[in-house]
């Protein structure tokens, strides 16, 4: 897949601004997730945020909606069940004793290579949803207090002593993740918990995962992991469907810091395909205009010449 | 409890969560692991990416069955079919781990001629007496040897149904009683299994109906997923590998849930699984410390440590020992376990010539549990209640019952970090709303007292597998707010200094107690280590005892609880040990402490084969090491350590001495894991299927519908629905279920006032099936209403495929799931699934049928006021019951 940047040269941009630690992420892997939300409520109560108001929404076991400025965590389930489904037989045939006592007698390595959630019933897919920490962020691009920064982890945060509640940010985000809030006026996003990476531990969310959902690391590291990871199902037939998301540094946010692992299209998550970098056309834009106003002072000094003549 | 207890000898999980990482096929049912037990479930995602099966078999497709690898569909309340299916197959295609099997259970032996199976009877066992509903367990015992089940009592008489059955003793069975093993072994036994009257041949008889078909016809379960399970359990079971089961309350929570929980250990006993790594039963309990609070209980008929509460009649010790001292194990020593609690409780006032205080304990006539004692409320027998730790008026079944009963108190505590439901029922409930409860005329004087919470307070937790793991205060209490063991030492004490003066002998059972914790801090906070030490007991020196193996019957040793013994070995709180797993064994023996002897995996002899080799090399777990003539492995062995596999007992040996070096169950009279239970329950040896108190169809095996000898308390207040094909039935033609949800504790009171909690599951909804909603006209997001005799909620409406529609005996019967936290305190409010439910319950544990029962759903919300009970009464008219009183 052609990049839109180089790869290479954006790696090297965040470098510039992480030069004592190692970019820090998220590994989010779907395939783990048991949608308990143990990472919303400890993302919550760590970073004291407020909880968003009490409406049943009906969708699904999801009644918090989305990633927002208080909402930080937000753990999506996408029912894909079908009427009746449940019924339909998926099973193998009884095997024989004879065949059976072999299979138990033989030296067991674990059988694996099965079929997760067989296909005939359906399934409930959960995806744990938090901020990307783009390579390429156009929050922190549009930012015009410089609030919002990129931390010596290669992580974009929100400095909330300096926002000023502009909301420029919130429009330029691909993900619709970072938002204002009512209460205070401030933008808010996930920081990767900024003040206890700075302590060296690890954020709230991941610490609570009680099933390794939600991977924190070097990013380096969890993109090998991940690749692992994808790998691995694949080579054992189980979740044919896995995909990995943002991993790519060549894709239009120039890879994330916080990636996925998937089992359907991202839409069905509630997650753009093709997310790019709202600000990556600017420079281009700016030199259009920039030519645009050249030709018409050449013009206007033209017709100031002809004019004179 | 019992149902483990009586089959394996102990009440608690076989296993810990984290053997689980190391199960080939791991079945979880009865229990939705991944919501309610989120953290230990991260074991079966191990197993789940080491390559092994995980199958959930659930009524609904929850987020356990998300992850599983199958999951399979069951009908509520037909479990036993589904299990008794699978012993059928096992045996049917003679899967069964023979070795194991001949050696390690009862399968061998010859049970009583007078035995009567319910294919005989038509869905009853021999000796069921109908005019009083219950059961006298005399034929079901071993042929001339008379067994007492697993801390419990010899023959004679038996709590049945709530009522105290007895029996008076022939010469025969005097002689069966008093008769001991031969050698360790029962005197009429067929090892070939042949014999009629064998176990193993009753089995086979007992479980020749529960076939695939049969399976698919009582459970709706399609016939191919459930060989499908059937076939997963064998392949994954034998020398080489093993298989789990976890199951939870939604087993426990039914009128033969004891019986469910019995047949997963019979399935694992034959398959070979209990005492091995990656098998096991793993019983995920409900609430935290569950598992404590029946180790050192608060049940009416134990005492610490599982030792039976005395029974009326019972004068004296000797009385006591004589009826619940077992034939060989470790219930041999019910005297020294008893005599030393005796000496816990009662100190220097506890002597040989005074019975060590024996006659201080209370004796029990009868079912004292909780649904009675609400019956006593409402009837005006039973004046005073402390309410703690729980919240009846949302939690229990039929709520608005128990909001009645508490109406009708002279006084009532309620401690808690919030007014719950419990303590303001008095001016905000249904029952006011629609004018049966009027304020004024309540007269229950309330007092809601601030509980400290576990952040404020020093203590333990047992947890599900028998963990018990200590926490630290991290702050002091705000306000009043006082933990628990402070009000009641404090409690305690005030009473006392009123009695101090008393001359009345009855009162000497509180006066003369020991009451003497030290108290610490301003708060006069009892030492709750001081307490610990206590239950891990002393000996003559003071010191306290490492192992309960040095209990004494001479008065010389105290213990507070004889299993939890060790837990303050080496004077350490080995409770609070917290050394890191990466820093040991996979095992983790140095974090906390496990009871007993800190034992995390029970009955591990049996992971050994009888000349005390590991089954193979894979399972390896304990073993006999010959040189140094020990047993020895990866956990301390469940066994006498130095007792040899060729060991056998001689003439007139007793207690564990009496159980050969093959026996791996050491609590059981007889070591043997008990296929069939000849004593310990009350409602059978073999379970059975009955169909729950409320179905929509009949019992496609016996006449018997339910099981004969469940709790009932039929009243005006608590009427059951007409079930099966009774004139009525019709009326309620849905089943209901009810459970929890990830995001909620039991009755709320924990999350439903926590804003972070509170807005994950906002409000009171129903989970039905689209054509469920379909048939009933119901708006997925608008409001329906569940009908059932006792009461009508309201509550969301949320159309999904995971509740899967039901064809049982060729009809359709669909499902109303029911969240069951909510009330109408806190911010996550809405009405309360208990209010639909009636109480009837499980003989032996007396725990309510919560899980299954029938109802009506209708669109809409429930009418407000006393059109609400009009409602309700013109529903009990249609089916033909009373009206509301």
């Amino acid at each position: 897949m052609s990049g839109l940047y180089d790869e290479t040269a954006a790696e090297r941009e965040m470098a510039t601004h992480t030069q004592q630690e190692s970019r820090k992420g998220f590994f989010t892997d779907t395939t783990l997730c048991i949608g308990c939300k143990a990472c919303e409520v400890a993302c919550k109560e760590w970073n004291q945020l407020p909880a968003d108001g009490y409406a049943f929404t009906g969708n699904s076991y999801d009644n918090t909606g989305e990633l927002n400025g208080s909402t930080w965590r937000h753990v999506a389930f996408v029912e894909q069940l079908r009427s009746g489904a449940l019924a339909a037989p998926a099973a193998p045939p009884p095997q024989s004793p004879a065949q059976s006592q072999s299979q138990s007698q033989s030296q067991g390595a674990p059988t694996g290579g099965h079929q997760v959630v067989h296909p005939d019933a359906g399934r409930w897919l959960m995806e744990s949803d938090v901020c990307k920490h783009c390579t390429h962020a156009a929050c922190l691009d549009v930012c015009p207090t410089g609030a919002l920064v990129r931390t010596e982890f290669g992580t974009v945060v929100v400095q909330q002593d300096v926002c000023n509640g502009c909301g420029y940010c919130v429009p330029a985000c691909p993900f619709g993740v970072i938002d204002k809030r009512d209460y205070d006026g401030h933008a808010g996003k996930c920081t990767l918990c900024y003040d206890r990476l700075q302590d060296g531990e690890t954020p709230a969310c991941a610490k609570a995962c009680p099933t390794e959902s939600i991977q924190y690391g070097d990013v380096e590291e969890l993109r090998t992991r991940a690749d692992a990871r994808l790998a691995k199902l694949q080579r054992e037939g189980q979740y044919t469907d896995a995909s990995l998301y943002l991993r790519d540094t060549g894709d239009g946010i120039g890879g994330a810091g916080a990636f996925f692992l998937l089992l359907d299209k991202p839409e069905v998550y509630g997650l753009p395909p093709d997310p790019f970098d709202t600000t990556r056309d600017l420079g281009r834009l700016w030199r259009h205009a920039g030519y645009a106003a050249l030709a018409l002072v050449g013009v206007t000094a033209l017709a100031a010449l002809g004019t004179r003549r | 409890m019992p149902g483990l207890g009586t089959t394996l000898g102990r009440g608690g999980a076989t296993t810990f969560q984290q053997d689980l990482q190391h199960s080939d096929c791991i079945l979880i049912m009865g229990s939705n692991m991944a919501e309610n037990h989120p953290v230990g479930f991260q074991w079966v995602m191990e197993a789940r990416e080491r390559g092994a099966e995980v199958i959930h078999v659930d009524p609904r497709f929850t987020r356990t069955s998300a992850v599983a690898t199958r999951h399979v569909k069951i009908r509520p309340g037909s479990d036993i079919a589904f299990l008794g299916g699978i012993v059928n197959y096992i045996i049917t295609h003679e899967r069964w781990f023979h070795d194991y099997v001949v050696n390690y259970t009862n399968a061998p032996v010859i049970i009583d001629p007078r035995f009567r199976d319910t294919d005989d009877l038509d869905g009853v066992f021999s000796g069921f007496d109908a005019k009083q509903e219950a059961y006298d367990l005399a034929s079901w015992q071993y042929e001339d040897l008379d067994m007492t089940g697993s801390a419990g009592r010899r023959m004679g008489s038996t709590v049945s149904g709530g009522k105290l059955v007895t029996h008076e003793l022939s010469p025969s069975e005097k002689a069966a009683v008093d008769r001991p093993l031969e050698h360790g072994e029962p005197p009429h036994v067929d090892f070939t299994l042949q014999h009629p009257r064998c176990v193993f041949q009753l089995l086979k008889r007992h479980y020749a109906r529960y076939t695939p078909e049969m399976v698919e016809q009582i459970c709706g379960s399609p016939k191919e997923h459930f060989l499908a399970v059937a076939e997963a359990l064998c392949a994954n079971s034998g020398r080489e590998r093993t298989s789990a089961i976890a199951y939870a309350v939604g087993w426990t929570h039914h009128t033969e849930g004891a019986q469910f929980i019995r047949t997963a250990a019979m399935i694992q006993l034959l398959l070979g699984n209990i005492g091995r790594p990656g098998g096991g039963i793993l019983a995920l309990r409900g609430h935290a410390s569950i598992q404590g609070s029946t180790d050192i209980p608060t049940l009416y008929e134990l005492l610490p440590g599982y030792i039976p509460m005395p029974e009326e009649g019972m004068t004296d010790l000797a009385t006591f020992l004589y009826e619940t001292t077992a034939k060989g194990g470790f219930w041999g020593h019910m005297d020294a376990y008893m005599i030393s609690l005796l000496k816990a409780w009662y100190g220097e006032h506890a002597t040989a010539e005074n019975d060590w205080c024996f006659g201080h304990l209370p004796r029990i006539n009868g079912d004292h549990s909780i649904y009675p004692a609400m019956m006593g409320m409402f009837e005006g027998s039973v004046k005073g209640f402390f309410c703690v730790g729980e919240n009846p008026a949302v939690g229990s079944a039929n709520a608005s019952l128990h909001r009645r009963a508490m109406a009708n108190l002279d006084w009532l505590v309620v401690r808690d970090f919030f007014e719950i439901e419990s303590a303001a029922f008095w001016y905000d409930s249904v029952e006011i709303e629609t004018g049966v409860l009027r304020t004024a005329n309540i007269k229950t004087e309330i007092f809601l007292l601030p509980a400290a919470d576990h952040m404020q307070k020093d203590g333990s937790f047992t947890n599900t597998q028998r963990l018990l793991q200590w926490h630290h205060k991290a702050v002091e209490p705000k306000g009043d707010a006082r933990s628990e063991l402070w009000f009641y030492y404090h409690l305690g004490k005030r009473i006392r200094e009123k009695l101090r003066a008393s001359s009345d002998p009855k009162n000497r059972a509180i006066n003369e107690l020991t009451w003497n914790y030290p108290e610490l801090g301003a708060l006069e906070e009892p030492d709750a280590h001081a307490v610990l030490r206590e239950i891990n007991g002393w000996g003559p020196d003071g010191k306290a005892l490492d192992a309960y193996t040095k209990l004494k019957p001479d008065g010389s040793t105290a213990c507070g609880c004889w299993i939890y013994c060790g837990v303050f070995k080496d004077e350490q709180n080995q409770a609070a040990r917290r050394k890191p797993g990466h820093e040991q064994s996979w095992v983790a023996p140095d974090w906390g402490w496990a009871w007993p002897a800190n034992r995390r995996q029970l009955y591990n002899r049996a992971s050994a084969d009888p000349d005390g080799n590991p089954w193979s090399e894979r399972k390896r777990y304990v073993w006999w090491d010959a040189e140094r003539k020990e047993w020895t492995g990866h956990d301390v062995p469940d066994f006498v350590k130095d007792k040899p596999p060729d060991y056998v007992p001689p003439d007139g040996a007793k207690a564990e001495k009496a159980l050969d070096g093959r026996s791996p169950f050491i609590m059981q009279g007889d070591g043997k894991g008990w296929l069939f239970v000849p004593d310990g329950l009350v409602d059978g040896p073999l379970p059975t299927h009955y169909e729950p108190e409320e179905s929509p169809v009949d019992n496609a095996l016996y006449a018997q519908q339910s099981n004969p000898v469940r709790e009932r308390w039929p009243s005006a207040i608590n009427p059951y629905h007409p079930s099966g094909s009774a004139t009525g039935a019709d009326v309620f033609p849905y089943v209901m279920t009810s459970y929890r949800l990830a995001e909620h504790h039991t009755g709320g009171g924990m999350s439903r006032t926590l804003p972070h909690l509170a807005e994950l599951q906002p409000e009171m909804f129903c989970e039905v099936s689209p054509a469920l909603a379909a048939e009933r006209e119901l708006v997925h997001g608008t409001w329906a209403t569940i009908v059932s005799a006792r009461s009508a909620i309201e509550a969301r409406v949320l159309v999904t495929d995971r509740v899967p529609d039901y064809e049982i005996q060729g009809r359709p019967v669909r499902v109303v799931g029911l969240p069951f936290h909510f009330g109408r305190r806190g911010i996550a409010v809405g009405d309360s699934a208990n209010d639909l439910w009636s109480i009837s319950a499980d003989p032996n544990v007396h725990i309510q049928e919560t899980k299954a029962a029938t109802c009506d759903i209708i669109a809409g919300r429930r009418p407000r006021g006393p059109a609400l009970s009009a409602l309700v009464n013109d529903y009990r008219r249609r089916a033909g019951l009373p009206a509301e009183e």
